[in-house]
């Protein structure tokens, strides 16, 4: 028997049922959806979350005051033995040959308001640098000028929500605004970000860092920005830096994290979570097996004369076999190809409906769950087709 | 061709054993054309299941063309049935969803054999029941008659050595069923088909050249020729009386 007759047969024989086939094969098509959908969703988030480090620049050394792991609490908020000062961002720059750029920067909050609108934002003290190293854009005029780091000035660079709120329709460039008690002219605007490393950089006004400094009466940076040359030196970087700036300062208080390690992170936890997304959605595809198990078992007590005769004909147990089994895994591989067809749709309503979020299945769960669809056919096919082969010809024929 | 020494077939019915067979010794030479007579319950479509190898005598010996099947395995007892035996049903027993044609090339899917040659010789074996018109037809779409002879068409299709019929005209009018039998003993004649039919219609047993009539599962009378009507007078007393 041609594994093409083989088929045909056992399309044949579905084709006679197509509600009770339609139906099993549903319930095995949301399997296959439900596992496309979820790990997409997954792979989305992991996506999502590498592209947002990737926005801030890949060879990013990040130094925080205080000594604290990557992974517990909030880095720079505990006690804070030393600060983290302009000079010892101009020592690292000076002494570490890996780093290219430094870009300190200070945060704090503040009301910037223009005539009688008022608007409660981030104020971020940064540098030139800061545009190349956070990679941020401008739509309109320009970012902060190349001051001396301990230089103020009274301009400001206005965040893309900023700046459409207190200059509903207008550009802000050359107008000049308060932030808090300081009157500061606008110079750029920032292109639209997302969120980044928890700031906001849409609603935001940036100012030259010693003018932030003042404003915020603060001596310690909130950050120090670095951008390495090479990608390959990041790690040594963040070591010459940290024991660079513990010479400084006597002790070791400052933690340098690197992109790597917390996209590392992330991406494990992501992963595990895709992973489980996909374990979870693979559940509702043994229960479609049990659906196609309990179909084929109807369709043997069903067709118990067909057995009969077949056997009379002279087909061979491993024949019929194969074709209830092949039945059996027709059912589930047609419901697996909806359900991939299904899955494609539904991700694309998902990336239509939430565009910032990347989500796209990746191949090995497409593939696992295709592959596993047909597998369910094949081993609940087995039950009901070995049923079938055990029927006694005499009783079969007679249809007991 | 057949040769049975000591056939017995025992069943479990509700715990107790029935005799279904018992010490059948027969001997049925290739050409034939034999009944099998008998009233209900008298071991008759046991004798046709054995000899159609779909069931295993409990002892006893079933030579078919020199070699012993109660001792073959069941994988080779299915070649048996595919390239040996053809049966003939009551029911037909044809699949309902495939055409005449596709019914009568179904032994040959199982043997393998591939779809071109398929189709040429099931319709060669349509055309000689006198359906190559019906081809196409669905079982649900013929009459009686005509679905009696696809399934012979299906039976005959791999050249079997031996033809079984289980009250081939059971469930066909007077016409349907002379046209049926005209069909299996114009087989019997020009091909040498073997041909055992089982029956309690004394027309149908009539027409045969021997006949054997079972009674609780033993052969009670052997008639040929010219004493075929004597047999059938001993199987209406056996209906009739205790």
């Amino acid at each position: 028997m041609s594994p093409r007759d083989l088929l045909g047969f056992a399309a044949r024989a579905l084709r006679g049922h197509r509600l009770r086939t339609g139906m099993s094969l549903l319930g095995v098509a949301i399997g296959v959806a439900a596992v496309v959908t979820l790990t997409a969703l997954g792979e989305g988030a992991r996506r999502y979350v590498v592209g947002q480090f990737a926005a801030i620049g890949t060879n990013l050394v990040i130094v925080v005051p205080g000594k604290t792991e990557t992974t517990g609490g909030m880095p720079g908020m505990g006690g804070v033995p030393n600060d983290l000062t302009l000079e010892d961002a101009r020592a690292v720059l000076r002494g570490v040959p890996e780093v290219d750029k430094a870009a300190p920067i200070v945060m704090g909050t503040e009301t910037v308001a223009f005539g009688e609108r008022r608007r409660q934002v981030a104020l971020a003290g940064g540098t030139y640098e800061m545009l190349e190293v956070r990679r941020l854009g401008i739509v309109s005029g320009r970012f902060l000028p190349p001051l001396e780091w301990d230089r103020s000035a009274p301009v400001t660079v206005l965040g893309e929500t900023t700046a459409r709120e207190l200059f509903p329709g207008r550009d802000p460039v050359g107008q000049v605004v308060r932030i808090g008690d300081w009157r500061m002219r606008v110079v750029g605007v920032l292109a639209p970000r997302g969120q980044q490393l928890g700031v906001d950089m849409n609603d935001v006004a940036v100012v030259p860092v010693a003018t932030a400094m003042k404003m915020l009466d603060r001596r310690s940076l909130f950050r120090l920005l670095l951008q390495v040359r090479s990608h390959a030196d990041l790690d040594r970087a963040k070591e010459r830096v940290v024991r660079l700036i513990k010479e400084r300062h006597g002790e070791e208080d400052v933690t340098a994290i690197t992109q790597d390690a917390v996209l590392g992170a992330f991406t494990s936890i992501l992963g595990a979570l895709t992973l489980a997304l996909a374990g979870i959605a693979s559940v509702s595809l043994a229960v479609a097996g049990v659906g196609i198990m309990n179909v084929m078992l109807v369709s043997v007590s069903e067709r118990t004369r067909e057995i009969g005769l077949l056997k009379a004909l002279g087909a061979e147990r491993r024949q019929i076999l194969l074709a209830f089994l092949a039945e059996a895994v027709l059912i589930s591989s047609a419901g697996g190809l909806l359900g991939l067809a299904a899955g494609w749709l539904a991700v694309r309503g998902l990336v239509f409906l939430y565009p910032a979020l990347p989500a796209s299945p990746p191949p090995w769960a497409v593939l696992a769950a295709f592959s596993l669809s047909v597998a369910v056919g094949a081993v609940f096919g087995v039950l009901p087709a070995r049923r079938a082969t055990r029927l006694d010809p005499v009783a079969a024929l007679a249809g007991r | 061709m057949i040769r049975l020494e000591g056939i017995s077939r025992t069943f479990e019915v509700g715990g107790e054993p029935v005799h279904a067979l018992t010490d059948v010794d027969e001997t049925i030479t290739a050409g034939e054309h034999l009944a099998i007579m008998g009233p209900s319950g008298s071991g008759k479509s046991t004798l046709l299941h054995i000899l159609g190898c779909l069931d295993r005598p409990d002892r006893g010996v079933y030579e078919l063309l020199g070699r012993d099947v109660a001792r073959l395995d069941e994988a080779e007892l299915s070649l048996v049935r595919r390239h040996t035996i053809g049966f003939v049903f009551q029911f037909f027993h044809l699949v309902p969803r495939l055409t005449a044609l596709q019914n009568v090339e179904l032994p040959m899917v199982f043997a393998g054999i591939d779809a071109g040659e398929r189709r040429e010789r099931a319709m060669a074996r349509l055309r000689a029941v006198g359906l190559e018109a019906r081809a196409s037809h669905r079982p649900d779409q013929l009459s009686g008659g005509e679905r009696q002879r696809a399934a012979i068409a299906r039976a005959t299709v791999l050249d079997p050595k031996l033809l079984l019929a289980d009250e081939p005209t059971g469930n066909l009018d007077t016409a349907s069923g002379r046209h049926v039998l005209e069909i299996l003993e114009r087989m019997n004649a020009a091909a040498g088909l073997t041909l055992v039919v089982v029956t309690h219609d004394p027309a149908v047993a009539r027409r045969a050249r021997r006949v054997l009539v079972l009674k609780d599962g033993r052969i009670v009378h052997r008639g040929d020729g010219g004493h075929i009507q004597e047999a059938i007078e001993i199987l209406a007393a056996a209906e009739n009386g205790p």
